[in-house]
């Protein structure tokens, strides 16, 4: 019995010793289907993942940055949204980015992050997003992880069939889901039919990033669902799903279902291209915002544009074409090699995969079996390659891992099932928890897709994590496809409602990420590059200070001379020049968020004192082992006092 | 037997210990912060020591990339004048010539120290404040006021020695 005891003991610390002590095996890592799920999603400490993940924030307009395989959430970049946690939206800098032809618009709804590409392969430049609700594009610089420019779509109404770049980001497009007067004007909704129209942006990409809208496709008023680029030979071509052909203007859940097929918008941009350079289509009215964030002033400016150009897809010959795919198809995915072109009819549980040659010949045969207000409708047998059958309920999203296989999402039957290109049988398929939407493999709507990961992206959470009440987060889950068959490696949640996300190898990116601002570059209007500049000035009721951030103290930390009434500006400059030593600033009282400014970088926050008193302000942000000590003093005044502007470091007057 | 234990226990303790000191928990065993009478009578000694200029603090030359250098006996006054404005711009909100502010007087500076002490406490200032004894030193004179890297180039350090030479020559 003793002996037995012993042994059982022996048995145990032999597993436990071996649990622990393969922590630096990496060969298993990386093996296919070798090793364990916790091996393969754990990044030790200090080591780095292999892979950057761009998610959507959905609602909360904004976009996250993950590692993976691990999962750790890297950053959130605030895009569409105000974001009190850095001053976002909140700083007198960054307030003109979230400007609209509506007005300030402090929130977003972002969906469907794209990276840039350059000969059809990630390039790791900047990550395009759409805004859903009031229609905008915008450009984050890779460089830096912040928003570098917003533009606004004009005639468009739920910006969702967007942001997707070209293969050389030329364009980066923007469709209209939900048809509109085009342009805006007072009618009988119930007249929709015919008098509505679905606007296709195709905004040009500058070599420095800077977008401009080149021209906007009139199209019939169906709703543009989503969309990709042709690749490779299908270059030059871009697919849009739509739904809502029948044109219900209510009750769509049952009215837009009513056809057994809807359309693949087939649109040759570059013939598009082509002939609005050579003077073709109709400049008219439009009104929309053009916010772009200067690097080196660190100030957004906001340019509102009145025109635009728009094109009548019938005004171009073999331009554009429909190919008919059931059944209210939502995802439009174009596989690397640019042959094959995926309709996932989110209504049926069949795939749709059309064929961009048999598509290219069946034009050139004028093989059509109709038309929609005179674009023509391609024969649905010519262009069809084949089906996915009974992959599951409710196909939405397809993306592809390089090898010759796609990866289908089933939002009804909350799967992922793969299957391969050619021969369209299902090779494998995994439950998701739960109902997913969106995949994502890095690159896996490229030519270059990195098949190793797959993220899906699911809408429904449950009993996924500890219950935190009645509202959660969404939940993600990761697998490795890089054996025959998928295996489910882990789950982590995610912040607000990810649509699609983008992932790209971290090495392509991780070199160029900035450390710092650089001062002696800060050409802020307002900045104080050294204490000696630091000050106060008056203008009417208006008060600039010019202040400094250095650990662990303000100059000036201590003010006087202001008066209830005013509206004092604070420009803050962070002096520190060292990766990672960021200053906050926070005043009591002020009706606004903090600031976090980062090494060398200006920003400004306002205040309207509203009592008098001696008031607090200090540094939000734990800079060093003085930071509880980095704090000071504005006196504030009644109305008519005659105290005057002083600002004061150590009791020293600056100058 | 009870011998052997204590004599066990202690060894343990001992190893447990090294186990887990670093050099940043050393440098805080000087400071009580309980005790104020002896914080006191510490940072008194410390500064006694600084202003004490023993020979060895010249011979010091730190710990960074500058290894050795020749400095001419002229000053180079281009030079300088771009060590004052890189001074100004990168340094002076915490460091005054003439007075301690955040961290040491300046004024004096290159005939206490070494030109390469001070190029590395210029641009390698975490590893010198946790491992060089005189920055260290002045670590706790400042009241754990960390030196800030500026991310500065070898030639702006060295234009920097050339303006506190300047300085010092001239006052």
């Amino acid at each position: 019995m003793k002996n037995i005891f012993k042994i059982a003991i022996l048995g145990v610390l032999g597993l436990f010793i071996q649990s622990c002590g393969n922590g630096g095996s990496s060969d298993q890592k990386s093996g296919a289907i070798s090793g364990n799920a916790a091996e393969r999603v754990y990044v030790a400490p200090g080591e780095h993942d292999e892979f950057y993940a761009f998610l959507s924030g959905g609602y909360s307009g904004n976009l996250t940055v993950y590692g993976l395989p691990s999962g750790r959430m890297l950053k959130e970049i605030p895009v569409f949204s105000q974001f009190p946690t850095n001053g976002y939206g909140y700083s007198e800098e960054t307030v003109p980015m979230l400007n609209t032809s509506f007005g300030f618009v402090p929130w977003g709804d972002a969906h469907h992050p794209d990276i840039s590409q350059t000969n059809g392969e990630l390039d790791g430049r900047w990550v395009f997003i759409n805004e859903n609700n009031t229609p905008r594009i915008a450009r984050i610089s890779l460089e830096y992880f912040e928003t570098e420019e917003i533009i606004e779509i004009p005639h468009s109404a739920g910006n969702h069939s967007s942001s997707f770049v070209t293969e050389n980001t030329e364009y980066v497009v923007a469709g209209t889901r939900f048809s509109v007067p085009y342009p805006q004007e007072d009618m009988a909704i119930d007249e929709m039919k015919g008098n509505f129209k679905g606007p296709l942006t195709f905004i040009a990409v500058g070599d420095d990033g800077r977008m401009k809208i080149d021209f906007q496709l009139k199209m019939p008023g169906f709703n543009y669902d989503l969309a990709h680029p042709g690749r490779g030979d299908s270059h030059g071509w871009f697919f849009f799903t739509t739904y809502n052909t029948e044109e219900a203007h209510t009750m769509q859940e049952v009215n837009a279902s009513q056809n057994d097929k809807d359309f693949i918008a087939a649109v040759n941009w570059k013939k598009i291209q082509e002939y609005v350079q050579n003077g073709g289509g109709e400049e008219i009215d439009a009104e929309y915002a053009h916010n772009v964030f200067d690097h080196s002033t660190q100030t957004a400016t906001t340019t509102m544009e009145n025109k635009v150009l728009t094109v009548d897809p019938r005004e171009v010959e073999g331009a554009v074409f429909f190919m008919p795919t059931p059944k209210s198809p939502h995802g439009c995915d174009v596989d690397p090699s640019g042959e094959y072109i995926v309709g996932n009819g989110k209504l049926s549980t069949d795939l749709t995969v059309h064929s961009f040659s048999k598509m290219i010949t069946a034009i050139e045969n004028e093989d059509y079996e109709g038309d929609a207000y005179d674009i023509p409708i391609l024969n649905f047998d010519s262009t069809l390659a084949g089906t996915v059958k009974e992959g599951g309920l409710g196909p939405l999203h397809t993306e592809f891992d390089g090898k010759g296989n796609a990866y289908t999402t089933f939002f009804i039957s909350s799967e992922v099932v793969k299957w391969k290109l050619g021969t369209w049988e299902v090779l494998d398929r995994q439950p998701s928890y739960y109902s997913v939407g969106h995949n994502m493999i890095p690159g896996g709507n490229s030519r270059k897709p990195f098949g190793k990961y797959m993220v899906s992206l699911n809408k429904i959470t449950k009993d996924r994590y500890l219950p935190t009440g009645p509202e959660l987060e969404h939940s993600a889950q990761l697998y490795d496809i890089s054996g025959e068959k998928m295996e489910l490696l882990s789950d982590f949640p995610t912040h607000g409602e990810p649509h699609y996300a983008a992932g790209i190898p971290a090495d392509k990116i991780k070199s160029k990420s900035r450390k710092i601002y650089r001062l002696d570059e800060n050409e802020h209007e307002y900045a104080a590059t050294n204490e000696s500049e630091t000050k106060m000035v008056r203008d009417g009721k208006d008060v600039h200070v010019y202040m400094t951030t250095v650990r662990s103290h303000f100059s000036p930390d201590n003010l006087e001379g202001i008066k209830v009434g005013d509206k004092v500006y604070f420009h803050v400059t962070n002096l520190e020049q060292d990766f990672d030593v960021p200053h906050g600033f926070a005043m009591i009282g002020a009706n606004t968020s903090e600031l976090l400014i980062m090494p060398g970088q200006t920003k400004t926050i306002t205040w309207e004192p509203k009592k008098v008193g001696v008031w607090p302000f200090y540094c939000t942000d734990f800079c060093s082992a003085l930071h509880q000590e980095m704090q000071g003093y504005v006196r504030v005044s009644g109305q008519n006092s005659n105290v005057p502007l002083k600002w004061t470091l150590d009791d020293e007057e600056i100058n | 037997m009870k011998l052997i234990v204590k004599i066990g226990m202690s060894l343990a303790l001992v190893i447990s210990l090294a186990a887990c000191g670093n050099s940043e928990k050393e440098d805080k065993e000087s400071l009580r912060l309980d005790d104020y009478s002896s914080q006191t009578k510490e940072k008194k000694t410390e500064a006694k020591d600084a202003s004490g200029d023993s020979g060895d603090d010249l011979s010091n030359k730190g710990i960074g990339p500058i290894k050795s250098m020749d400095l001419p006996e002229s000053i180079d006054s281009d030079m300088a004048a771009n060590g004052a404005s890189i001074f100004k711009n990168m340094c002076s909100a915490c460091h005054k010539m003439d007075k301690k502010f955040v961290g040491p007087a300046i004024a004096g500076v290159t005939e206490r120290r070494s030109p390469e002490w001070i190029m590395n406490m210029i641009l390698n200032p975490e590893q010198m404040i946790k491992e060089d004894p005189i920055a260290k030193r002045l670590l706790i004179e400042s009241n754990m006021a960390v030196m800030a890297n500026q991310g500065l180039e070898e030639d702006e350090a060295r234009a920097m020695v050339e303006y506190f030479r300047q300085y010092d020559k001239q006052n």
